[in-house]
């Protein structure tokens, strides 16, 4: 069976104008969203606060809660289903230095309105903001050493413009990834930034792939032109890299599907990372060699 | 070849049936992460200023002390905590070099500055001494909570410093995180005070408090209603004993009430002035005062020798065997509050797991389907291959003692994902050699040639990702972090060494002309 033809050959590098322009609007979306909802959204690991999952016997009303919620004077706090009517999520801005627990203080808060014995704290997470910025330094320092990390290792085995265009096209699908966070409204968390982490890993893999061949096809590149020969590259690779990518994707899938709220986000962030990974591989990594190369 | 396969494919098999016996029975080899199997993670910050604090104090007393012994007249001594310096005023100036002599006797004290009148010296607490306080205060917290948990019963808890004034604690499968953190972050400063009976506690609650005085309360809960009500009393600042000459305490029964009570002994020094105290003071009341919150304030009836005591109260049996562990465990030199808290509830945990399983099983039939329907007898090869990746990756995290977490279990669905990608570069390789008219064996022989170094090359880009987030992650990240590192080289084993193994060993059989990719 065969999803690409043998004999495909499509011009990618005609395209370049409109996938550049396409790649750039998402990026402009996507900060524009930034922008307006005023920054990115910090879950309470970088900004710090309280999270209390609960479990209802029955689906509680929301208004009810809120209300139950005001008598503990907790600040200002946000209240969601969790997956199911029955599970609520509660989030807090303020953290509780305190020794009382912040989950009983809740439920407690609650009693009057609900049956206490019908309320299951499921998980309770107070992250202090000290705790708060030294996650968000380490946040920032873990993927910028990975990225120095990836960059010496290319350079190594290829060649800098190699390196410096793997790395544009891997700040351009996080960028992507991020803007699709903020138009969707989700929060960053550490987890979150560990699913950053796993793109870069992957995106740049599908890259590397492309980039043997091109190196492999540069030795008998005869009288074709870079951008021929890069061409040529991606079409011989195009059916292991949407291959790969669809394989990928099938877990990754099934994990944003099954896999639960817990990890709703973090499957999320990789969806939209595999996917966007790929495309960049094919048409972003390449055309900056190509650019590179003309400059000379 | 065929000798190759001679000694290839008994280190396969050692391989499998190493892991195999690595992780079996999985529910005991491979342990779960708090995420997974519930429980609590507790970052701790140790408040070692007032440790200092309290030592500046405590050598304000015996200076105090000190220069009594020697009659001289102090004015009065007053500690700058932020400066760490104490401040000493005397009434005349003759007193100052004797009083200067009596400061001589303390190592950790130097002559700051004298105050310009000549009445007034200020000495300084050395830098090297502040540090051994806060190191102290964190190394002797870390082991009084050790003992506390040691004493109420967890399995397998985590409890250790991180960096200068942090503590970690971890405690798996918890079932009542409130009672836990009450038991762990309690000070649980034991002392004993004096009312103050000769003042009004009216006044004093108007705004009149006597020198030497302070007002404390007792907090009492209703069971009921979980009301709380405060009832004051004015006791004396003077502290008469504290827990630090405790040497037992234990829960017992009142036989009359069936009520429980925590039963106390004092070492010889404490049941000295324990005696002392209660035969001065017979009918005056004697506040028992817990971290700042009188517990109890009971009316001295009798002189009390020999060291007991005992702490009532409304107690739960729990409650008092809680207070029990604690007071046994020793007060912390200073207390501590919560920079992190994450609890995780049991039936989270195993929804998680169920969840998690469910994924990896849909993910890995999808892949399996489509890949063997795409590569036939060949994608039958990179299945057993992927099989055996899981297999490997399960004995590693039973090898490395890494616990397994809900992002951890993500990183398995995504290892299954990409392991199948070295397989695929593999196959789509030989199909072009194929293609440009290679016999099977060059074919599938320039095939693997070709794509090992792709593999190598992409592979390691991914495990250098990997390696960052596991120097950065903290628990369940870690474990995504070591899932994905594993799986990797796991993927690079089983796809290309194993893969070509069975390749080769299926092709020493039958002479094939055709190859089924």
């Amino acid at each position: 069976m065969k999803i690409i033809d043998t004999e495909t050959n499509f011009d990618f590098m005609g395209k370049i104008k409109m996938t550049l322009a396409i790649s750039g609007l998402v990026i402009l979306i996507g900060l524009g969203s930034i922008a307006l909802s005023g920054g990115l959204k910090f879950g309470i690991d970088f900004s710090g606060g309280t999270l209390v999952q609960m479990q209802f016997k029955t689906p509680p009303d929301i208004e009810v809660i809120r209300d139950g919620l005001k008598t503990i004077a907790l600040g200002e706090s946000t209240i969601q289903e969790f997956g199911s009517k029955r599970d609520i999520l509660i989030r807090v801005q303020r953290s509780e230095e305190k020794l009382e627990a912040v989950g009983s203080k809740v439920r407690n808060s609650l009693g009057e309105k609900f049956n206490k014995e019908d309320i299951t704290i499921e998980r309770v997470e107070m992250v202090g903001p000290k705790v708060g910025r030294d996650l968000r330094e380490k946040a920032m320092l873990s993927i910028l050493y990975a990225i120095i990390g990836i960059v010496i290792y290319i350079s190594w085995r290829f060649e800098l413009q190699y390196a410096i265009a793997a790395i544009i096209a891997l700040i351009h699908d996080v960028l992507v990834t991020i803007g699709a966070f903020s138009i969707f409204d989700k929060e960053f968390t550490l987890v979150i930034v560990a699913a950053f982490l796993a793109i870069i890993g992957y995106s740049l893999n599908d890259t590397i792939v492309v980039f043997d061949r091109i190196r492999e096809n540069l030795r008998r590149q005869g009288k074709n032109t870079l951008a021929q020969t890069i061409n040529a590259s991606i079409n011989q690779t195009l059916s292991r890299t949407l291959l790969t990518s669809g394989t990928t994707l099938m877990v990754v899938v099934a994990l944003f599907f099954f896999g639960g709220e817990i990890i709703h986000d973090f499957s999320f962030a990789l969806l939209i990372g595999v996917l966007v990974g790929t495309y960049s591989s094919i048409f972003i990594a390449s055309v900056f060699l190509v650019y590179w190369d003309s400059r000379r | 070849m065929y000798r190759e396969l001679k000694w290839k494919i008994p280190v396969i098999l050692a391989v499998v049936l190493g892991s195999v016996w690595l992780a079996y029975p999985l529910k005991e080899k491979i342990s779960l992460g708090l995420d997974l199997q519930g429980g609590m993670h507790l970052l701790l910050e140790v408040k070692v200023e007032k440790a200092v604090e309290a030592s500046l104090e405590r050598l304000a007393d015996d200076i105090k002390r000190d220069v009594a012994n020697e009659d001289l007249e102090l004015d009065r001594i007053k500690t700058l905590h932020d400066e760490r310096r104490v401040n000493i005023r005397m009434v005349d100036k003759l007193d100052l070099p004797p009083v200067k002599k009596i400061l001589d006797g303390y190592p950790f004290f130097s002559l700051a500055s004298e105050d310009a009148d000549g009445l007034g010296l200020v000495y300084q607490l050395s830098a090297d001494q502040v540090e051994r306080i806060e190191q102290n205060a964190v190394s002797q917290g870390l082991e009084t909570i050790r003992n506390r948990v040691d004493q109420f019963g967890v399995s397998e808890p985590t409890i250790q410093s991180q960096g200068e004034r942090r503590i970690l604690v971890q405690l798996p499968g918890i079932k009542d995180p409130e009672r836990a953190i009450n038991l762990i972050g309690k000070t649980a400063r034991l002392e004993f005070k004096l009312l103050d009976e000769e003042h009004s506690l009216e006044q004093a609650l108007a705004g009149k408090v006597p020198d030497g005085s302070e007002i404390l309360y007792q907090r009492i809960v209703n069971k009921e209603s979980g009301e709380v009500t405060k009832e004051s009393f004015l006791v004396k600042k003077r502290t008469v004993l504290t827990g630090e000459t405790l040497t037992a305490a234990e829960v017992r029964f009142d036989p009359d009430f069936n009520e429980p009570y925590v039963a106390l002994s004092f070492n010889s020094v404490g049941a000295m002035i324990f005696q002392q105290v209660t035969r001065e003071n017979i009918k005056k009341r004697l506040a028992i005062v817990l971290d700042g919150n009188v517990h109890s304030a009971p009316v001295i009836q009798d002189e009390i020798p020999g060291g007991r005591a005992q702490i009532t109260g409304r107690f739960t049996s729990e409650e008092a065997r809680d207070l029990a562990i604690i007071l046994r465990a020793g007060a912390l030199p200073a207390p501590v509050v919560i920079l992190e808290n994450r609890t995780v509830g049991p039936s989270l945990g195993k929804d998680s797991i169920a969840k998690g399983i469910t994924s990896i099983i849909y993910g890995s039939i999808l892949v399996v389907v489509f890949i063997v329907i795409y590569y036939k007898w060949s994608g039958v090869i990179a299945v057993t291959a992927l099989f055996l990746n899981i297999v490997l990756l399960a004995g590693a995290l039973a090898y490395f003692g890494a616990a397994l977490t809900l992002p951890g279990i993500a990183g398995i669905i995504l290892t299954v994902g990409m392991a199948i990608d070295a397989n695929v570069l593999v196959f789509e390789r030989i199909r072009e050699e194929v293609r440009i008219g290679k016999t099977v064996r060059a074919a599938i022989d320039a095939g693997f040639a070709k794509a090992f170094r792709t593999i190598v090359d992409a592979n390691i880009t991914t495990f250098i990702a990997a390696v960052v987030l596991f120097q950065f992650g903290t628990g369940p990240i870690k474990g995504f972090a070591i899932t994905l590192c594993i799986g990797i080289a796991a993927s690079m084993f089983t796809a290309v060494f194993v893969s070509r193994t069975i390749f080769d060993a299926t092709m020493n059989r039958r002479k094939l002309d055709k190859l089924s990719i």
